[in-house]
Order: structure tokens, then C-alpha cells, then sequence
């Protein structure tokens, strides 16, 4: 017999034995049984043939083994679901047990038993439980109401449970209100859409009362589902964050980090200069260091939530560096991550005392956190300028050590440091040439032959150095061997005497000897660079490089806002959104920060961005300049010709056919009828500007883009209509987006710069080519301060109209010129023609009519518009905010005729018939007819057509 | 939330499992090795086994050291404790609250402890019906419900549920403890003689530089009670914390605060039980709980100002030549010389090249241990402002090895009968307004000791 009675069960023999015990008419030994059954189940055996027998044990006033027998069913019930309804009788009678302790635990049981058939029998107990007089018994069955959902969600939903669950929040007991707080939540995640956890200042009111009296776990309930409220104002925010402080100083750590995240999240919302906004930032700083002293594990979980916090608002924790400083016997999980955090705290004011103690963690024996130590110190020289010199002497230090891993990550950082300062810490490459044949990683070797290539010029042996690296070159990882191929071709231009053989032994390796397709292209390319033009070569391969950023690690700004919405959670331990790491529809949502004035997103530009696929440059083909002037292909269905061959490279074709049918004045009217239906509306709202698909855009997103250029010149609406008019990657780093508009008379054009290379961007400048309106800068650039790495700033230009004129082609095309610090790029864009329309483009009504019969009839166009679903006078009020302004109306046969005029800015009079039939909603005919005066020779009849279209618009 | 929970022993047998949901173990989740089962289970259980096969292949059973406590294995996430020889592992696949999940198996450890002394995989085994009537409770689908011990102990009792049928009276008292307001208290205890015993308890934890500049230095403290009191008793604790006597000070005379002003000290953050009424704390800063029954932690708190350091050690390391090297310690008492510090251990670090050691000391004993490079020098007990000293030769064998030896610092160990962080309790009060005894009734006993915490100084 072994110690353990009940772990000691083996097998089959043993099962009828079992059976027989169960049997038994002795309760005590029937006990013994089902324990034994227990065991063997916990150990992975297989007592399922025993279902009967244990079954019948149920029916028991002993309640230790009525919950030993609960225990079997729910681990069985779902591989004998037929079985298990011989145990529905007894669970509905326990439910109307006098014991509240019973009845929870026959509801609590059946919620675990996940076999369809047995739900059904559940739903009239779960109601009475729901409704129960005893707390107990109400707390369990609100988490009931979430299992069920779990197995059956229909089921729920049909009998009304979810609207009990909604009142349980009421409730006067605390726990049964955390209970239910926690199935709704869990509930609403899995229904994205539904307004089922409806936060109102009401229930937020409730659940804030409920705080202060449930127990530890309830507050964590509350506090987490209180992190996806909004806030109305920042009266509501503050109100609420002043409840939840006091939640600062629970022993329990979760409630910490959650008091701690609702506190982050509503904190977005306060006005920066509000007192009440620096004590809140005082008082996150003590708990988050107490968290610190909590166990293990917890350190683990706060760490890696305290290194989100410090990104995204640093001045919390700036001072309390000291407490991040690794102890001896700290896990090593702990000891890494208190070494991102001290890179993210330091700074000149605390350099010297960090570096001491990276110093000190470099003589530690675990690898992984020396290397770690290493590369920090080398990092601390690239964030904190004053510190690198003293950074580069220790890492000389640590060098000098001649453990072997220690020296490699210091070359590795010093080559970092050499990018970031060239020309000036290149006296130490002897001390690292020294250390040659002790590198044995392939990251390491790259690191050195990247500083040999480099710094060739300066390094008397370098050919030898890169020689001896040759001799192995098939046995080098990929990395080194790009390296090398590199190396070797800057060494042969730096000095092209003394190196050919090396340079063409290591183009053929490259180019005959390797399988690798990449180490081959390259080769090739470099090969024929030199061969064809080594000048050429020299400026490609010795051009000057980039210097690299100090916050290279740092989380991208729309995922790290996601995460400070779920601190605490497992999202936040692995710095991943949940949809990365949560199957099914759980999680998927992204929540947000709320919006402030700092916010990089504000609703404005995020939904602009999701209609910012239209083309940036596409040359009409003849025929098709109407569209051309709304800055829409779109092709007038009385063309046979091809549709437009976009000159950007984008595949436009499809959208041009589709969108055919479509005019700008449907597009404005009918989405006028049902905004925000259309599927890019709704895209544009969540995503990020910078994540739009290149070949995004459906057929109504033409019509979308002129509604939005037309309603953003009157404000009907905050849309805009925005383009990539200068795509990072041509740009070498700068990627320009914008748009035009016309506001309270002055034409802007609306840009937002955005940096996304490594380095700073500054003295920014910009001039236009002429162009057929004679737009230009009305001032110079308003970018006063530099633009970092992965920043972006918003100009907005005024235009003027007197600059100097030449005609376009197209017609509304504007050719822009922006300088940096870096080079001057170009790009083209169009321009709307809607806003050159001015404001004073009414005529009287006496001269119009005298006019509109001087108008010679070559000067007339007509064109159709189909699929219109907005009547004349909406037509009309809508036309108006475009500048474009109606004189007369008539009805003639049930058709309104529309008689309209507009002005552009150099001094072109544009008039329009625009006839709508009445009655027919879903197609509506119109014809319009445009007479032009008063052309000056500038102006080509080019123009005409353009402007009549814009007119039908 | 929690999909399930599995208690191990060292070699990877699962002693406890528990699943709450079905999500965990269902999709992707393959153990590299086949289950090493003697019979082979059926479908069902076998979906659940990977999970449990999945921990224990590559966490237990893992090469190299863990590296983090949180794992995740083919989209479960695994959260493990060690408690001895014991892992107790929470399973997800959601994207739940990482540090309650902590939090909750910490607890439960508290729980198992309570019921059944030290987590071993004895007890464990002999209790396994105790500890899944626990998990039926404290756990009900995967979200924590009250999980204080001296609710529990009404109603999960060692041999499960009072055999006698409990009245309704008491059925209702249960259960609306266990759901109520006040779940750490049952109402109607009595004692006849009401007594409470206050001890102070920190840790004083210091990193000091050769020179005896001190690069950090904080005090962690508890207080924790032992409360025998009959009825619901009303309490207010008071301490000499520097808010609040600086807020009395303005409003009483401004000699009784030049007089605590002195000693009161000034608290950087402190946690409280969640008996305590925490928005009081907030807005008044007092301290005020009706106290669970026996043994509990009434706060935790840290401190960083005007610590007193018990001790200073100034350690003198000279290299003689490349075998030998030449250490003194001194170690001085640095407190009122009527107190006593005990069980003091000043542990000497030696290189591990270390052949012999000559050791002189003026009080105690010194013993070099090879077995953990180190000299470990004990003194029982030591009077404030005295001062000792150690010198020692330690001879090392001539090696190649370039590292030099990274001189590690050296540690001490000592217990103290004051507070370091300087606090002191003001006072605890006593009010139970509906049974007739005072204030003054109740016998208190008021305690402090002061520990080593990580107490080091580099040399």
C-alpha cells in the first residue's frame, strides 16, 4: 500500500471493484468510493464507465458527497450527455432547497455541466436563483447567466436573462452587483456591437458605490469594466477619478493596476494646466513603486505595465529611478525587465548613477543579463548625448574584461554609437580590432566588418582584417556575409589601388559560389555599378547615412495607446494587442484612449484618413476631363473611350469602371441621403492614417471624396478629403499628406508632414511651379520646430491667387517643391476646382438672363446625371456651400429647372442649367447646360468644360 | 478569465485539475512528447490532458531556467507559482487580468495554508477533496469569489460541511458574510478576555557604496494584528505619520506639533486590508476598519526618509600579489546603547579560486564556508554604538582566467527591537457600541522589530 490511498488506484481490476463500492449501502464507504473516483480522474484515468453508479450516489442529504459526486458530473457529463439527464430531476429539486448554500451550489453545477440538453432544464431554476431572496444565491447565479451564454447564447438572449442580469446591478448586495458586472462584461465582448453593458452616469454612479463594499475581486470587476466608460466631459472624468484614488492604496496589486488604468485612461481627458491633473500624476507615482515590493511574479506583471506607463507619460515615474535598480537575487525575469525601464528613465540628470550600476550588472554571471546590460549602456550614450564619451570609455572597460560575450555586445553597440556620432569616437576601432578572433556571432562579426568598411580610410590593415573574414565566407551566416560583400566593395572604392583582387574575389563568391538570392543580387549589383559607373557607385555606396534614432524600441504610438487601455491584462504583459493572442470574436475590439487635444488621432484626421484613397495624379484621357476636374475618374457615361490610365501606378482601372456610372453630383446627393452607410465611411473611422490599403477604395468612395471636398469648404461637414501626395519611401523618410479647402474665403492647402525616418527633420520650405490659376504660398512654411522621428506636424498653407500662370495639364494640376534639411523633394496634386469658386459668384438675375442669351452656343456643354436621390431644393442648399449659387428656379412638366451661377477666382463667370425630374427618387435624369463669359486670353477653352462640370456639380 | 487550474508536484504530475472552461486545451495545444499515461484516455479527457501536458513539457520539464512566469504556449497562456516543491498553474486563452490571476493563486496558496498547513505534495494529496470543494468556491468559472479564510472556515470545513444540519438563522448569517459588506468577520464572536497584540514588523534594505555614500536605502514595514475581540468592534488606528501631525499641528497648538513634529515621519506609500475603509484614508487619512478575526496584515508601508540605519559595515579589500588577498570588515551599532540587536551575520564573499583562509574576529564567531564562497561571521548579540571588526587572509590559487572576480557585496543579517523607519503607533481604539466594554477594557500589546531586509555593502 502506498502513503496515499487514493493516488495509489491503477486500473481496470480496479474499476469493478469500485463499482461495487458504490454500490455499497454503508454511506461511509460510498464516500471512500467517489473520493477514489476522483483522484483517478484528477490523474488522467479514465473512470467514465462508472457514470451510473455515481450517479446514483447523488441523491444524498450528505452534502460532501452530493459535491464530490457534482464534481464527477461536470468532468463526465459531456461525454455521456444521455446520462447526465438522470441528473437533471435531482438538481432542480436541490435549487428549491431551504439551504441558499444548496441551492447555489445545484445552479453554480448545472452552469458547469455544458451538455445542450441539460440547459433547457436550467433556464427555470436559473430564473428563480436570479430572483432569489439570499445574496448567495443571486451572486452565483449572475455567473451563471455568463456560463450559459457560454454553451447557448440564443438561449440567454430568448429568455430575457440578460435583462435580470442588467438589474442585478442595482442590487443592494455588493457582490451579487461585482457578479454581474462581470458576466455582462464578459457577455458584451463576445457581442462587440450590442449596448448591453450601457454605461450611463447612472450605472457608473452604482457601480462607484459598489467599490467601496465588495470584496477585493469585485473591485477589480468593477474597476476594469469601468475602464471602458467615456467620460462626457472632463467634469465627469475628474469626478470619477477622485472616487476611484482611494483604490490606490488596496494590498491587492490588480486593484492597484486597475485603479491605475482607469486612472491612465480618463486622465486623457483632463485639461493639462488643471490642478487637479498634477496631483493625479503625483499620485500614480507611490503606488506603481509599491508594486514593486509585491511578490515575484506580481513584479513581473507591474514591470512590464510600468514600461507602458513610462512611454507614454514619462513625468510619472522620471524620479523614482532608484527603485528600478536590479538586486542581486531578483529573478532574472525581473532583472531584464528593470533594465528596460532604466533605459527608459534615464536621462542627463541621472546618467552617471545608471551607468555605475549597468557597470556593476556587466560582472553578473547570467548571460542573457550581462549582454542586456551591455547593449543598455549602449544605449544610454545614443539617448543621452552628454553621456556617450563616459559610455564608450566603460564599454572600453568591459572590453578590456575579454569575456568573450561581454566583448561582442559591446561591439556590436559601439558600431551603434559610431552611427549615431560618426566622427568622433573612431580613435577606439584599434582597441576593437584587437579583439578580432574572439568573435564568434554572427552579429558580432557583421558589427566589426561594418566598422572595417566603414572606416576603411582610417584602418592602415584593413584589407588583411576583411581578408581573413573571406577565408570562411561559406560558412558565415547571411548576415555577415552581406556585411562583408559590403565592406569589401566601400574598401575597394575608398582604395581602389591596392583591392581589386579582394573586391572581385568576393563578387564572384557572392554572384557564382552562394544559393542565397539575396547575397546574389546584391553582388550582381554592386558588379555592375562598378563596372558601369564607379562614380556612381561611390555616391550610392558612400553616401551619407542617416543617423539612427535614440527610441528605436519604442511601442508604436496607436498600439501603445490600445495597450494603456488594457493594463494589468495579458495584453500589457505581452505588449500585444489581445486579437494577436485571443482566438474567436473575443477581444478583437480595439479600444481606444479617449480623445484629447494631444491625441495624435483626433476624430478629425482619423476619419479623414479613411477616405484618403483617391488618386493622387491621374491624367485624364481625352473625353474624360470632366472627371478630371472634380478630381474624379470618373468616366461620363456618354464616353466609349478606355477608361483613364492612372500615371501613379496604382490600380485604378477597376474604379474607373466602376465608378463610370457615377457623377459627382450623384456621389454629393445621394451620400448626402444616407451618410455613413457606405462601407468606407465606416472603415475610415477605426483605422489608422497611416494603414489604409493603397487599392482601397470601392465605387461610391469618388462620390464620398467630392461630397467631402465640397462639404469641407462650408463646414456642412468636418470630412476632409485627404491624399499621400508625397509617399515616405520616394522622400527618404518625409511622407507629405494633405488636402485643399477653401475656408471663410481663403484657400488652404492642409498638409500633414510626417517623419518617418530615423532622424530629425528641420528648415522645412516650399515653392509652387506655375500653375493655370496662379496659385501660390501666401507666406513661407509655419514649421517652426523640428520634426522627430515617427512625429508629424500639421501646416496649414494659405494660397494666393496672383502668382504666375501657366496652363496645366491637366488643367488642376499644381507641381510642389519641399525642401528640408535632408534634400528637396517634388511632387504633383490637383486641386479641386470647387475652390477657386469665390463667394461673391452670385449674378443678379437681370444679368444673367441678359448673359446666359450672349453666351455664344459653342461655349455650351451639356451632361447627364444619374442615380441622384436628392430633390431640387436639396440640390440646391447643398450646391450653395460650394459657391455655387442658384438664381432661378421653375418647374416645367414636373421637371425643376435650376438656373445657377458661380465665379472663379480669376474673374471667370460659369453659369448652369441644371434640370432635375421630380417623382422618380432612385433614377432622376438631369440635364445641365453651362455658358461661359468673360474668357481672357489665359485661359484656354481647355478650361470650358472643366468649369461646366464643376458647375453640374 | 481563468479557463482552469492544475496543481503539480517537481516531477510533473498533476495532483489537482481543475477546468472551468472549455476553450482551454481545445485547439493547437500538442505536447512534444506523448502522455505517458498507463491507460489511455478517452477524447474528452484527452483534450484536457494537453493543456496539462502542454505546462508541463515545456515549463517543468524545461531545459533552461524560466524565464518568465507568465507563458504561453500555442495560444493558452500559463500562469505559474512555486510554492516548495508544488506549481500551481492558471490557465487562459483570453486576454484576462494578468495580475489578478497572481493575485488569485498567491491567495489560494493563503487559503490551502490556513486549512492545511505548509503546500506540500503530501498534504496536497491528503487533502484533495478539501481543495476542490475550495476551488468549487473561491473559483466559479474562472472568477475569484471571496476568498477569505475566516468566511470559508463557517462553511468548508475539514470534513466538508458541518455534518448537523445548520439552522436557518445560520445558513443566512453564512451566506450573507460570505456575500456581504463585512465577508472578513462573522458576527456573534466572544471572547472573554478582549486583547489585541500590534506588531510592527520592517525590513530595512540598503545598498551602499565602498565609500559609505548609501546609493539606496528604504524601509518596508507591515503591521500586523492578532485581534480577540467579541462583537464587531469599530477600531482607529493611529500612527505618527507626518500628514496627519502636521494637519494637527495647524489646527491644536503649535507646541504639541514643534514636539511629534520631530518624530513623525513622512510615508511614501502604504496598502491597506481590505477591511480598511479606504475613501476615509483618502480624505481624512485616518485609518479606520472593523478587524477580521486572529491573524491578519493590517497594512503594508514604505519608507525612504530618515531611516536609521542599524548598522554600518566599511569593508577594506586589498589585493596582495595575485594569491593572496586581505579583507577587513568593521561592522558599528548605530543605535541607543540600552537596545540589543540579535542573530547578527555579516557574509563575507570570497573568489571562488579560494584556497585557505586565516580568520581573526574580536566578538562572535567566523567560519569561511568553501560550500558557498563565502565567510559567514555570526555574533548573538550586540549593544548599540559599539563597533566590531573581522580581519581576514584569504589565499587564493593562481588561475588563468582573465575575468577578474567581480567582488560581490558583502551581506548582513541582524534583528533589531525598534523600527528603522521610525514609526511608532499612536494609538489603537476600541469601540463596540453594543456590547458593554471600552476602550479601556481591552489589553494591547504593541511590539516592533526591525529585520534585515537586502542590507549590502559593496566592496
Amino acid at each position: 500500500m502506498c502513503d496515499f490511498p487514493f493516488f495509489s488506484l491503477v486500473c481496470t481490476g480496479e474499476i469493478f471493484e469500485l463499482k461495487a463500492e458504490l454500490n455499497s449501502d454503508k454511506k461511509e464507504k460510498k464516500k471512500e468510493a467517489v473520493k477514489k473516483v476522483i483522484a483517478s480522474m484528477t490523474v488522467g484515468k479514465d473512470v467514465s464507465a462508472l457514470f451510473p453508479d455515481v450517479v446514483n450516489c447523488m441523491q444524498t442529504d450528505n452534502l460532501e458527497l452530493k459535491k464530490l459526486v457534482y464534481l464527477y458530473l461536470m468532468n463526465y457529463a459531456k461525454s455521456q450527455p444521455d446520462m447526465a439527464i438522470m441528473a437533471v430531476n435531482t438538481f432542480v429539486k436541490d435549487c428549491e432547497d431551504p439551504n441558499p448554500l444548496i441551492r447555489a451550489l445545484a445552479v453554480r453545477t448545472m452552469g458547469c455541466i455544458r451538455v445542450d440538453k441539460i440547459t433547457e432544464y436550467l433556464c427555470e431554476p436559473l430564473r428563480k436563483c436570479l430572483k432569489d431572496e439570499d445574496p448567495y444565491v443571486r451572486k452565483t447565479a449572475a455567473v451563471c447567466v455568463a456560463k450559459l451564454h457560454d454553451i447557448n447564447a440564443q438561449l440567454v438572449e430568448d429568455q430575457g436573462f440578460l435583462d435580470t442580469l442588467k438589474d442585478l446591478i442595482s442590487d443592494s448586495n455588493p457582490m451579487v452587483v461585482a457578479n454581474a458586472v462581470a458576466a455582462l462584461s464578459e457577455i458584451a465582448e463576445s457581442h462587440p456591437n450590442s449596448n448591453l453593458l450601457d454605461l450611463n452616469p447612472q450605472t457608473i454612479n452604482k457601480l462607484l458605490t459598489a467599490l467601496n463594499e465588495c470584496t477585493e475581486w469585485g473591485q477589480i470587476f468593477i474597476l476594469d469594466c469601468l475602464a471602458n466608460y467615456t467620460p462626457r466631459d472632463d467634469r465627469e472624468s475628474q469626478s470619477i477619478c477622485e472616487r476611484v484614488t482611494p483604490r490606490l492604496s488596496h494590498a491587492n496589486s490588480a486593484v492597484v493596476l486597475s485603479a491605475v488604468k482607469v486612472l491612465m485612461k480618463f486622465m486623457e481627458m483632463l485639461p493639462k494646466d488643471l490642478d487637479y491633473y498634477g496631483t493625479l500624476l503625483k499620485k500614480l507615482a507611490p503606488p506603481l513603486v509599491t508594486l514593486l515590493s509585491a511578490e515575484p511574479e506580481l513584479q513581473y506583471v507591474a514591470l512590464r505595465n510600468i514600461n507602458l506607463i513610462v512611454q507614454r507619460r514619462p513625468e510619472i515615474l522620471k524620479h523614482e529611478m532608484k527603485v528600478f535598480f536590479v538586486k542581486y537575487n531578483d529573478p532574472i525575469y525581473v532583472k531584464l525587465e528593470k533594465l528596460d525601464i532604466m533605459i527608459r528613465l534615464a536621462s542627463q540628470a541621472n546618467i552617471a548613477q545608471v551607468l555605475a550600476e549597468l557597470k556593476e550588472y556587466a560582472t553578473e554571471v547570467d548571460v542573457d543579463f550581462v549582454r542586456k546590460a551591455v547593449r543598455a549602456i549602449g544605449r544610454c550614450a545614443i539617448k543621452v548625448e552628454q553621456s556617450a564619451e563616459r559610455c564608450v570609455s566603460t564599454l572600453l572597460d568591459l572590453i578590456q574584461t575579454k569575456v568573450n560575450y561581454v566583448v561582442q555586445e559591446a561591439i556590436v553597440v559601439i558600431k551603434d554609437i559610431f552611427r549615431k556620432y560618426p566622427n568622433k569616437y573612431e580613435s577606439v576601432i584599434a582597441t576593437l580590432c584587437e579583439n578580432l578572433d574572439s568573435l564568434d556571432e554572427p552579429e558580432a562579426r557583421a558589427a566589426m566588418i561594418w566598422i572595417v568598411g566603414e572606416y576603411a580610410e582610417r584602418i592602415d590593415n584593413a584589407d588583411e582584417l576583411l581578408e581573413s573574414f573571406l577565408e570562411g565566407f561559406h560558412d558565415e551566416s547571411t548576415q555577415v556575409q552581406l556585411q562583408l560583400l559590403t565592406a569589401i566593395v566601400k574598401l575597394f572604392l575608398k582604395k581602389p589601388t591596392e583591392t581589386q583582387e579582394l573586391v572581385q574575389q568576393v563578387l564572384s563568391l557572392a554572384t557564382q559560389d552562394s544559393d542565397n538570392p539575396d547575397l546574389r543580387d546584391r553582388g550582381y549589383i554592386y558588379w555592375r555599378l562598378l563596372s558601369t559607373d564607379p562614380v556612381a557607385a561611390k555616391e550610392v555606396v558612400l553616401a551619407e547615412k542617416p543617423l539612427i534614432s535614440e527610441e528605436t524600441d519604442l511601442i508604436e504610438p496607436t498600439l501603445l495607446e490600445e495597450l494603456i487601455c488594457h493594463i494589468g491584462t495579458l495584453a500589457s504583459v505581452y505588449h500585444k494587442p489581445p486579437s494577436a493572442f485571443v482566438e474567436g470574436s473575443r477581444g478583437v475590439q480595439h479600444k481606444r484612449l479617449p480623445g484629447s487635444a494631444g491625441s495624435a488621432d483626433s476624430p478629425d484626421t482619423g476619419s479623414a484618413a479613411g477616405v484618403s484613397e483617391a488618386p493622387p495624379a491621374v491624367i485624364p484621357s481625352q473625353g474624360d476631363l470632366l472627371g478630371d476636374l472634380l478630381n474624379l475618374d470618373l468616366t461620363p457615361p456618354t464616353t466609349s473611350g478606355p477608361p483613364p490610365a492612372p500615371s501613379s501606378g496604382m490600380q485604378m482601372g477597376a474604379m474607373d469602371l466602376l465608378g463610370g456610372g457615377l457623377d459627382s453630383l450623384v456621389g454629393l446627393l445621394h451620400l448626402g441621403g444616407d451618410l455613413g452607410g457606405s462601407p468606407a465611411m465606416g472603415a475610415g473611422f477605426g483605422a489608422p492614417p497611416t494603414a489604409m490599403p493603397a487599392s482601397f477604395p470601392p465605387p461610391v468612395s469618388g462620390g464620398l471624396d467630392d461630397l467631402f471636398d465640397l462639404g469641407g469648404s462650408v463646414g456642412i461637414t468636418d470630412l476632409v478629403y485627404v491624399q499621400i501626395w508625397l509617399p515616405a519611401m520616394k522622400a527618404k523618410g518625409l511622407e507629405i499628406s494633405g488636402t485643399f479647402a477653401r475656408r471663410a474665403g481663403v484657400i488652404q492647402m492642409e498638409m500633414t508632414l510626417t517623419n518617418k525616418a530615423m532622424s530629425i527633420m528641420t528648415d522645412f520650405a516650399i515653392q509652387f511651379n506655375r500653375n493655370s490659376f496662379g496659385l501660390a504660398p501666401a507666406g513661407p512654411l509655419q514649421v517652426l520646430t523640428p520634426v522627430g522621428p515617427n512625429q508629424s506636424i500639421e501646416v496649414a498653407l494659405p494660397l494666393s491667387t496672383v502668382g504666375p500662370v501657366m496652363k496645366m495639364e491637366p488643367l488642376t494640376n499644381l507641381q510642389v517643391a519641399v525642401k528640408n534639411n535632408i534634400d528637396v523633394f517634388y511632387f504633383s496634386s490637383q486641386y479641386p476646382i470647387s475652390m477657386l469658386f469665390v463667394e461673391d459668384g452670385k449674378m443678379e438675375r437681370q444679368v444673367f438672363l441678359a448673359t446666359w442669351k450672349d453666351i455664344p452656343n459653342d461655349n455650351e456643354a451639356q451632361f447627364q446625371i444619374k442615380d441622384c436621390h436628392l430633390n431640387s431644393d436639396a440640390a440646391s442648399s447643398k450646391l450653395q456651400g460650394s459657391n455655387v449659387f442658384t438664381i432661378a428656379k421653375r418647374t416645367v412638366e414636373g421637371q425643376d429647372m435650376l438656373y445657377q451661377s458661380m465665379k472663379l477666382t480669376n474673374g471667370i463667370w460659369v453659369l448652369a442649367e441644371l434640370r432635375v425630374q421630380a417623382g422618380n427618387p432612385n433614377y432622376t435624369v438631369s440635364t445641365v447646360h453651362v455658358r461661359y463669359i468673360g474668357l481672357t486670353g489665359l485661359v484656354s477653352s481647355d478650361l470650358l468644360p472643366h468649369a461646366d462640370r464643376r458647375a453640374a456639380a | 478569465m481563468i479557463g482552469g487550474l492544475f496543481i503539480y508536484n517537481h516531477k510533473g504530475e498533476v495532483l489537482i485539475s481543475r477546468v472551468y472552461r472549455d476553450d482551454i486545451g481545445e485547439a493547437g495545444l500538442k505536447a512534444e512528447q506523448p502522455i505517458i499515461s498507463r491507460s489511455v484516455p478517452k477524447p474528452v479527457s484527452c483534450l484536457k490532458r494537453n493543456a496539462v501536458d502542454a505546462f508541463r513539457v515545456n515549463v517543468i520539464h524545461a531545459r533552461q531556467q524560466v524565464r518568465s512566469p507568465v507563458t504561453n504556449i500555442a495560444r493558452t497562456s500559463f500562469f505559474h507559482v512555486k510554492r516548495s516543491n508544488i506549481w500551481l498553474a492558471a490557465v487562459t486563452k483570453q486576454n484576462v487580468n494578468a495580475t489578478m490571476v497572481f493575485e488569485f493563486l498567491y491567495k489560494m496558496c493563503d487559503v490551502m495554508s490556513a486549512y492545511f498547513g505548509k503546500i506540500s505534495e503530501e498534504n496536497v494529496k491528503n487533502n484533495f477533496v478539501l481543495i476542490y470543494e475550495l476551488l468549487d468556491e473561491i473559483l466559479d468559472f474562472g472568477y475569484p469569489q471571496n476568498s477569505e479564510t475566516g468566511a470559508l472556515k463557517t462553511f468548508i470545513t475539514q470534513q466538508g460541511i458541518k455534518s448537523q444540519v445548520p439552522t436557518k438563522e445560520e445558513q443566512s448569517q453564512i451566506t450573507s458574510q460570505v456575500t456581504g459588506q463585512i465577508g472578513w468577520r462573522r458576527e456573534g464572536i466572544k471572547y472573554r478576555r478582549n486583547e489585541l497584540f500590534l506588531d510592527v514588523l520592517e525590513s530595512v534594505n540598503l545598498l551602499m557604496s565602498p565609500q559609505g555614500q548609501v546609493l539606496s536605502a528604504h524601509v518596508s514595514g507591515r503591521v500586523v494584528m492578532k485581534s480577540y475581540l467579541s462583537g464587531m468592534p469599530e477600531c482607529k488606528f493611529g500612527m505618527n505619520d507626518k500628514i496627519v501631525i502636521d494637519k494637527q499641528g495647524k489646527g491644536g497648538g503649535s507646541e504639541e506639533a514643534a514636539k511629534s513634529g520631530k518624530q513623525s515621519i513622512a510615508i511614501d506609500d502604504c496598502t491597506f486590508h481590505q477591511c480598511v475603509r479606504l475613501s476615509k484614508f483618502d480624505s481624512e487619512r485616518s485609518i479606520s476598519f472593523i478587524p477580521p478575526d486572529g491573524d491578519y496584515e493590517l497594512m503594508r508601508y514604505r519608507t525612504t526618509k530618515d531611516i536609521i540605519l542599524p548598522f554600518r559595515v566599511i569593508p577594506l579589500v586589498r589585493e596582495v600579489g595575485r594569491t593572496k588577498l586581505e579583507v577587513k570588515v568593521v561592522i558599528k551599532s548605530n543605535f541607543k546603547s540600552s537596545l540589543l540587536a540579535q542573530k547578527i551575520e555579516v557574509r563575507i564573499p570570497t573568489p571562488l579560486n579560494t584556497s585557505g583562509v586565516q580568520l581573526i574576529c574580536m566578538k562572535g564567531k567566523a567560519k569561511y564556508k568553501a560550500s558557498e564562497n563565502a565567510i559567514v561571521w555570526k555574533i548573538k548579540r550586540m549593544a548599540g554604538m559599539k563597533e566590531s571588526q573581522i580581519s581576514a587572509e584569504i589565499e587564493l590559487l593562481p588561475t588563468n582566467d582573465k575575468k577578474k572576480w567581480a567582488r560581490p557585496p558583502i551581506s548582513m543579517n541582524f534583528e533589531v527591537p525598534f523600527a528603522p523607519s521610525g514609526l511608532k503607533v499612536r494609538y489603537l481604539k476600541v469601540f463596540e457600541p453594543k456590547l458593554n466594554y471600552s476602550d479601556h477594557d481591552v489589553i494591547k500589546w504593541v511590539r516592533y522589530i526591525g529585520r534585515s531586509g537586502i542590507y549590502e555593502t559593496r566592496c
